[in-house]
């Protein structure tokens, strides 16, 4: 019998040892997240590249964290906060500039913006109708927060709500309504949408043939369509006893909504007629969307607002004036379409050529299986490019500044010509302000569209 | 069932008359709206006592332009040159903006892009920063912010700040520095130029067809920058030995002595680059880059790993796998994109217009439309141009993409 006795042989298992300092803890974290790729010198370009790096991370630390802190150190620790003697400009200057701070003070001037406030979030609205905007403000925060926020009961309802109710509700409070709308144009509003709607019904029950029951939902989209703008109307010319708010007196952030919301809801649906305008088969219908689309496209939003508020009164008939927001309005409403179609031309261009067939196969005609099967599937694929449009439009409507409406930046940039504020800390306060607004707007959109995107994701990648 | 349309239920039956029906209709119902439209500028013009036509482009411009590129080429002068020459003025700076622009927005995002994958938290940190920062911000906020914030509390006219030692300085007037002069005999300097590019591009097509047919690898990089730098030295050594500099490099001036009021940097001598072109430029190059460095970033992380590793495994070297593998991969992903915004660029250097840098919306839709008042005219024009610019990026893109599309087999 063999002795297995032996001195070397281990008989009971050996405690696991702590992994070795170089990768775990703060030292490994850093090792591998810092360290490693600045230590490679097992060869002349290795050594190169890691002195590259070497240097590269200390200019950055150095240069990021000074901007950083010069930040930190502008906007909050250096900052004046309140103004209690109400001196102004005198507040914030240093003492070679007329006012009480050391020299060589720099830092944000809160109290400027605290004092116009109003202006960046109202423009000139009237001060005793402020509650009007305060409410469209409250009811569009909850109404999209409502259909944001995932597991709410009917957020489909209220989402709807908020495209079709909301733009109505707050055009009647923000201009107080009571429009000149006569009886017969009502009358013919109504007359057509029983009409539509009669056809529709007609069609439905196969009154009409088979083939002109392909229009159905045609009518009915055109019958509800116009049944929505007679109710609108309607209410519209109903005198509330609302005072009548020019919009040229609306400004900073109520103008910055008004042009995005338009600008978002009306792209949408444009944007879908002409991408599917631009993938159809008809040869005319093909070449009239992809001419609107690449002209839209090709032209700055600049040439765009100009050319809105310079030849809209000019190609109009006689005697039909608009107002300047709803020129820009206009204009950006066309440019974001193009865009707008592009995306979703986008979506359609993926989807595999089995799911046309397999609509037809089923017999849904073209505006069924375009509804039901198509572009549920296409939009969803195109979720973060259409988001992404919207950023763009978001930040876009500042360009309305240009032809003389004041948004929120043109409203920033307005105040900074107050000459009882004027200080060197002025401008960069305001744009300070006007950046973290559309910063937040901006970041949040992007992150809620890659919730989304992750969360509508069916595995494919 | 029968073939023939004798009655009218059979021809709505028939999908393909629907068709037709249905795009004659549209057809129809756009020309009547560009009718309609016509006719009301038509009778809003003849009510204005205004007519439809060009002939304001030879009218003489009384008007200051501030000066750049495009006043220099032009020559520009008050109450001589034309509209037209506005025109064109407009068009030269919106290109010199667009190209320089395009350039180091493309060094900048491509390095960001790339930061953003490295394994480096200081680098990678820097770079999201950078990123979320500088694209959810809207364009004209950077643009203010550059022009009236930043470069406004500059030195004044009769100070400076020195940069990259005495050969560049900045201060409120602009930013300073050397310019090349043009002396006699600088045309064959750009033909020697002009010649060993064309000898470096039939050199690597030999080197290639050698390296395809021997497997020998000329050093090409070597070989073709040592022609592009050796041949024009060598013409300009010649020539200046034999006759004189053909180009000489012109420093600014910058007066300390002297009457107080002559002080600074001496108009006219040297390059100078106006605050406002300044603050365009900075706003466009920093915003388009953040994009641009998204766009490179995802490019590359859409090449599989594997092609890395398979790469590796046939025994090619780091940098080959990257120059030989992963960026022409990338490129595919990268290009379409990099383009548009190479487009935005260009577009968006309309926004000069806020700070009245003289491009092409600002000059010739601001001021020249206010002076002459041809809407219709000078917003097709300036469309046009805008349109011109984007239909030769597309057609660009389409070649480009046929030529690296991916050949299956």
């Amino acid at each position: 019998m063999r002795n297995n006795n032996y001195k070397f042989v281990q008989k009971e298992v050996i405690a696991q040892q702590p992994p070795p300092l170089s990768q775990a803890g703060v030292t490994g974290w850093l090792w591998k997240n810092l360290f490693s790729s600045m230590s490679n010198f097992s060869s002349i370009s290795a050594a190169l590249q890691s002195i590259i790096m070497i240097i590269l991370t200390f200019v950055l630390l150095y240069f990021c964290g000074g901007q950083l802190y010069s930040l930190i150190d502008f906007a909050l620790i250096s900052a004046v906060w309140s103004d209690p003697e109400v001196l102004k400009r005198g507040s914030c200057t240093t003492v070679d500039q007329g006012g009480s701070l050391p020299s060589g003070w720099s830092g944000a001037c809160w109290p400027f913006i605290f004092a116009k406030k109003k202006l960046l979030i109202y423009g000139r609205y009237p001060a005793e109708e402020l509650w009007r905007v305060n409410l469209v403000y409250l009811t569009l925060f909850l109404g999209i927060g409502y259909t944001l926020f995932e597991g709410a009961k009917g957020r489909q309802w209220t989402g709807l709500a908020m495209l079709t109710i909301f733009p109505l509700f707050a055009l009647i409070l923000l201009t107080g309504a009571n429009f000149n709308i006569s009886w017969s144009t009502n009358l013919l509003l109504l007359g057509l949408s029983i009409l539509f709607i009669f056809f529709g019904e007609l069609t439905r029950r196969n009154f009409l043939g088979n083939i002109i029951s392909e229009l159905t939902s045609l009518f009915y989209i055109c019958g509800v369509t116009l049944f929505l703008i007679f109710i609108a109307a309607l209410l519209l010319s109903i005198d509330y006893g609302l005072s009548y708010v020019e919009t040229s007196d609306w400004g900073g952030l109520l103008v910055t909504l008004v042009v995005a919301i338009t600008g978002i809801v009306a792209s949408l649906p444009l944007g879908i007629i002409l991408a599917l305008g631009r993938r159809s088969n008809m040869p005319i219908a093909r070449t009239i969307s992809t001419i609107f689309i690449e002209f839209w496209r090709g032209i700055p939003l600049i040439t765009v607002l100009f050319a809105s508020s310079v030849l809209l009164p000019l190609f109009l008939p006689d005697g039909v004036d608009f107002n300047k927001l709803l020129r820009a309005l206009i204009g950006v409403m066309l440019f974001s379409a193009a865009y707008m179609a592009e995306v979703v031309r986008g979506g359609l261009q993926a989807m595999p050529r089995g799911q046309f067939e397999g609509a037809s196969a089923v017999g849904l005609s073209y505006f069924q299986s375009m509804r039901l099967i198509i572009l549920p599937q296409a939009l969803t694929h195109v979720i973060p490019g259409i988001v992404n449009t919207f950023i763009g439009l978001f930040k876009d409507t500042t360009l309305v500044l240009i032809i003389g409406l004041f948004d929120l930046l043109g409203q920033a940039q307005s105040t900074i010509a107050d000459a009882y504020w004027s200080s060197p800390a002025q401008a960069p306060t305001a744009y300070l302000t006007v950046g973290i607004m559309f910063f937040v707007f901006c970041f949040g959109m992007s992150r809620y569209s890659m919730f989304m995107e992750r969360k509508l994701s069916r595995g494919h990648k | 069932m029968s073939k023939s349309y004798s009655n009218a239920i059979d021809l709505i039956y028939n999908k393909r008359f629907r068709s037709i029906f249905f795009q004659i209709t549209l057809l129809i119902s756009v020309i009547l709206f560009f009718l309609w439209v016509a006719n009301n500028a038509n009778s809003n013009l003849t009510a204005r006592g205004d007519s439809f036509g060009f002939g304001f482009l030879n009218n003489t411009a009384g008007f200051q332009i501030l000066p750049t590129l495009g006043t220099w080429v032009v020559s520009y002068d008050v109450g001589k040159s034309t509209y037209f020459d506005v025109f064109l003025i407009g068009i030269i700076n919106t290109f010199i903006i667009a190209i320089t622009g395009i350039i180091a927005t493309t060094i900048i995002g491509f390095s960001i892009g790339i930061f953003r994958l490295s394994n480096n938290i200081i680098l990678k940190g820097f770079a999201t920063i950078y990123i979320e920062m500088f694209r959810n911000l809207p364009l004209l906020l950077h643009l203010f912010f550059w022009y009236f914030a930043v470069l406004r509390v500059l030195p004044g006219k009769r100070e400076k700040v020195n940069l990259l030692g005495e050969s560049f300085g900045i201060n409120i007037t602009g930013l300073y520095g050397p310019r090349p002069i043009f002396n006699e005999g600088w045309e064959f300097i750009a033909l020697g130029i002009l010649f060993s590019i064309i000898l470096v591009i039939i050199f690597s097509r030999y080197a290639k067809r050698i390296h395809q047919q021997t497997g020998y690898k000329y050093p090409t990089f070597w070989i073709s920058s040592g022609i592009i730098i050796l041949i024009p030295c060598s013409i300009c050594l010649i020539y200046s030995l034999l006759y004189n500099l053909p180009i000489e490099i012109q420093y600014p001036e910058f007066k300390t002595d002297g009457p107080k009021l002559k002080r600074g940097y001496a108009q006219g001598i040297g390059m100078m680059m106006p605050p406002e072109m300044l603050a365009l430029w900075m706003a466009l190059v920093l915003y388009t880059a953040s994009f641009i460095a998204e766009i490179v970033r995802a490019g590359i992380l859409a090449i599989h790993k594997g092609q890395t590793e398979a790469s590796y495994a046939v025994g090619l070297g780091r940098g080959e796998t990257l120059r030989l593998v992963v960026i022409p991969q990338a490129l595919r992903v990268i290009v379409p994109p990099l383009t548009s915004q190479y487009l935005n660029l260009t577009k968006n250097s309309s926004l000069a217009v806020a700070i009245a840098y003289p491009e092409l919306v600002s000059i010739f839709a601001g001021t020249a439309l206010n002076q002459v008042g041809q809407e219709i005219e000078i917003i097709f024009m300036m469309a046009m141009v805008y349109l011109t610019f984007s239909l030769l990026t597309s057609l660009f893109m389409n070649w480009f993409n046929s030529r690296i599309k991916l050949v299956e087999r």
